[in-house]
């Protein structure tokens, strides 16, 4: 089985309104959320402006991303050739499981019981660290926020900034309670919490034999792997250790070295809002006398297949990790990332974890609800994934698998009902007739806040109008010199 | 079947709606952004100049003969009595700036490079748009340990070296493209707190950018 297996999904997520519903009273963090987001916002569009060709570098990532995906068996294969003659070793994982073992092995091997990581989706979503660990072995993340993430025993709930919901006071405290070495008397600006990262990192850099990274990019006719990263620590993950160990998913290569010109314009803009983020590195297998002299590959299914085989969906696995899609975002700005309790969080984690992980959970099929469908995700996605038409795609999915596998009695017998009313010219008149006035009088100048029972489902996140006394072929009717009937013919034919 | 094969097998089952005869290069991948700048190289080197110092990193224009002056003062400022010097780098420079060289051969280990403070390098290619140097692992360059572990870089860039757009610089990347390649641009960074940006996490904390005018080659 190639589904997903792995902690794609937190194994205690509540489907996303129940999830929602908790964050949406975190009052810090949504004041927080708020302010990062737009101030993301703001340094991508001002960046983005500046290239009069940005929407033929996002045709181009989309296309390049589409060439990979239709023909990628013919890709990895070639990915694999170019690895195994640059020196590295290549592994194959269909789940998580798979890949959390090769993982082990390769790292038990070396004798080694801690290694550095560099932050990586890949290695999230299967839960390595949770695995690794409980086989006596550290890993230390080294990305500031993911080291953050790491202390607080929390979860990451962004993508490419991952501590967003925490406030710099509370990562201070973190950092002066749980990080060996720390002064007491540590203060709160951000300078200063990234000087004690440094220090306390420095020592695990240095005396690290063993790293494992992702990679945002795969080159397959040269086997080059790309890693795109700010704070140093990728590059000193990638070079210092004698082996690295790079997960990387299946729908992460490209073909060509060329198509990086293509990613590395769109990525950093996107992501950061930067027009080139701080450091980039790039290596093709073993290089004698420069960096790991040990370099495997582990290639991860883990459901993308289940994705690929959707030709609507497919397009999902066309993303690279920016998170424009979370930063503009109506609804992730106000119930942040750990309402979709996955490590997907926002739009693309939306039609991301429902793809890799099926339907068969409330939990998967509440996702590709968690959206207003503004469309804002697709005007930013640098690759330009129609997210909104796979929402709604993903929304029938869902819609079809409960009708398939469960037995809703209520709403059943509800849409029964209105399907017999709406088929009956002479039921619905009488419907109305006795309905609406009755409807009138209940719900008052107001109108409804507070429906009982399943009703309560349509009020408790929006108000019913007051509907009107009559409907308006009686109002019609009544007024003079009309003809009702002529009205009626008129309304059939159109 | 080996799991390779099994997945292999599900991706061209996943892919049964893609025509048999369908090749990869059937699917056309539009390259009409834009390659090249209108800017003339003079203008260009200017934007490289402001790109950089965007980052927070300080660029140094000189003569062919001005680099020694420059190392003397950005290193002499800072203390630093030595450098690491990678093989192909041209000593001269580093000497005549009254510094001690520190060379990598025998390879350094990776105590006394931490314990070193300042490394300096010649580059491969440079980009204005973004305000990027990219290090291929070389002469003049060094292995990458080299200028990732001292705090201070300094980096020397020659004009001709200097690109307007990502596309030019990979076009001149290709003929070593299966050597290690890092792409910098500024001293590396943190906005992971608040996404208040941070210089200066892990790796060289200070870049500063030597850039040495030679005559145009074109």
């Amino acid at each position: 089985m190639s589904r997903a297996t792995g902690p794609v999904r937190w194994p205690d997520a509540e489907p996303f309104p129940q999830a929602a519903a908790v964050q949406l009273a975190k009052a810090e963090q949504r004041a927080t959320l708020e302010r990062v987001t737009h101030q993301i916002r703001t340094k991508r569009a001002a960046v983005v402006a500046e290239r009069d060709d940005w929407e033929e570098l996002r045709r181009a990532g989309e296309r390049i991303k589409d060439r990979t995906l239709r023909h990628l068996d013919h890709y990895l294969e070639q990915a694999e050739r170019a690895l195994t003659r640059a020196g590295a070793v290549v592994h194959w994982a269909a789940d998580a499981d798979q890949a959390n073992h090769i993982v082990h092995r390769l790292v038990r091997e070396t004798g080694q019981t801690e290694v550095v990581k560099v932050k990586s989706m890949a290695t999230a979503e299967i839960g390595l660290n949770e695995y690794l660990q409980a086989r006596g072995i550290t890993p230390v993340e080294t990305d500031l926020a993911e080291l953050v993430v790491q202390l607080a025993g929390d979860r990451p709930s962004h993508i490419v900034v991952p501590a967003i919901h925490h406030n710099r006071h509370e990562i201070r405290d973190l950092l002066a309670q749980r990080m060996p070495g720390t002064p007491s008397d540590l203060g709160d600006d951000p300078g200063e919490l990234a000087a004690q990262a440094r220090r306390h990192l420095r020592e695990a850099f240095l005396r690290a034999r063993v790293a494992v990274s992702g990679a945002n990019f795969v080159v397959a006719e040269t086997g080059t792997l790309a890693v795109v990263e700010s704070e140093g620590n990728g590059r000193m993950c990638l070079t210092l250790p004698e082996r690295l160990i790079t997960v990387v998913g299946i729908e992460k290569v490209v073909p060509t070295f060329a198509d990086l010109e293509v990613f590395l314009q769109l990525l950093p803009r996107s992501s950061t809002g930067e027009r080139m983020n701080p450091a980039t590195s790039l290596w093709t297998g073993v290089t004698p006398g420069d960096g790991p002299q040990q370099v495997h590959v582990v290639f991860l299914d883990n459901g993308r297949t289940d994705a690929l085989a959707d030709p609507v969906g497919r397009q999902a696995l066309r993303c690279i990790r920016c998170s424009a899609c979370l930063n503009v975002c109506p609804v992730y700005e106000r119930t942040g990332g750990h309402a979709y309790g996955s490590v997907y969080p926002g739009p693309i984690g939306a039609i991301l974890t429902p793809q890799l992980r099926g339907m068969a959970d409330p939990v998967d099929r509440s996702l590709p609800f968690a959206s207003s469908l503004c469309g804002a995700c697709f005007e930013v996605c640098p690759v330009r994934i129609d997210i909104p038409r796979v929402l709604t795609h993903l929304r029938a999915a869902a819609v079809d698998h409960e009708r398939r596998h469960l037995q809703n009695v209520v709403e059943r017998t509800a849409f029964r009902a209105a399907t017999a009313g709406l088929s009956n010219r002479a039921l619905y008149e009488v419907g109305l007739r006795v309905g609406l006035p009755l409807a009138h009088a209940v719900a008052g100048r107001d109108g409804l806040s507070d429906l009982p029972s399943v009703g309560n489902r349509w009020t408790r996140s929006r108000d019913v109008p007051p509907p009107p006394p009559q409907s308006f072929r009686a109002w019609w009717a009544d007024q003079p010199g009309t003809d009702a009937d002529a009205g009626g013919q008129g309304t059939q034919a159109s | 079947m080996s799991t390779r094969e099994q997945i292999l097998a599900r991706v061209r089952e996943a892919l049964a709606d893609v025509p048999a005869d369908e090749r990869p290069e059937h699917v056309a991948v539009p390259g009409d952004y834009r390659r090249e700048s209108a800017l003339e190289h003079r203008e260009v080197l200017d934007l490289f100049v402001q790109t950089v110092e965007d980052y927070g990193a300080r660029v140094h224009r000189v003569g062919p003969d001005g680099v020694s002056g420059v190392l003397h003062e950005v290193l002499g400022s800072r203390g630093a009595r030595t450098v690491v010097t990678p093989p192909g780098f041209p000593e001269q420079w580093v000497t005549a700036a009254g510094l001690v060289l520190l060379r990598d051969g025998p390879p350094m280990s990776t105590a006394s490079l931490d314990r070193a403070g300042a490394v300096v390098s010649t580059a491969t290619v440079a980009i204005a748009e973004t305000g990027t140097i990219a290090l291929v692992s070389g002469a003049g360059t060094g292995r990458r340990a080299l200028t990732l572990l001292p705090d201070v870089h300094v980096c020397v860039v020659r004009t001709d070296q200097v690109v307007a757009t990502v596309p030019e610089a990979f076009d001149r990347l290709a003929g070593q493209r299966t050597r290690p390649i890092t792409l910098v641009s500024g001293g590396s960074a943190t906005s992971d707190i608040e996404f208040v940006r941070v210089e200066g996490v892990h790796g060289p904390r200070t870049l500063e950018v030597v850039l040495v005018d030679v005559p145009s080659a074109g």
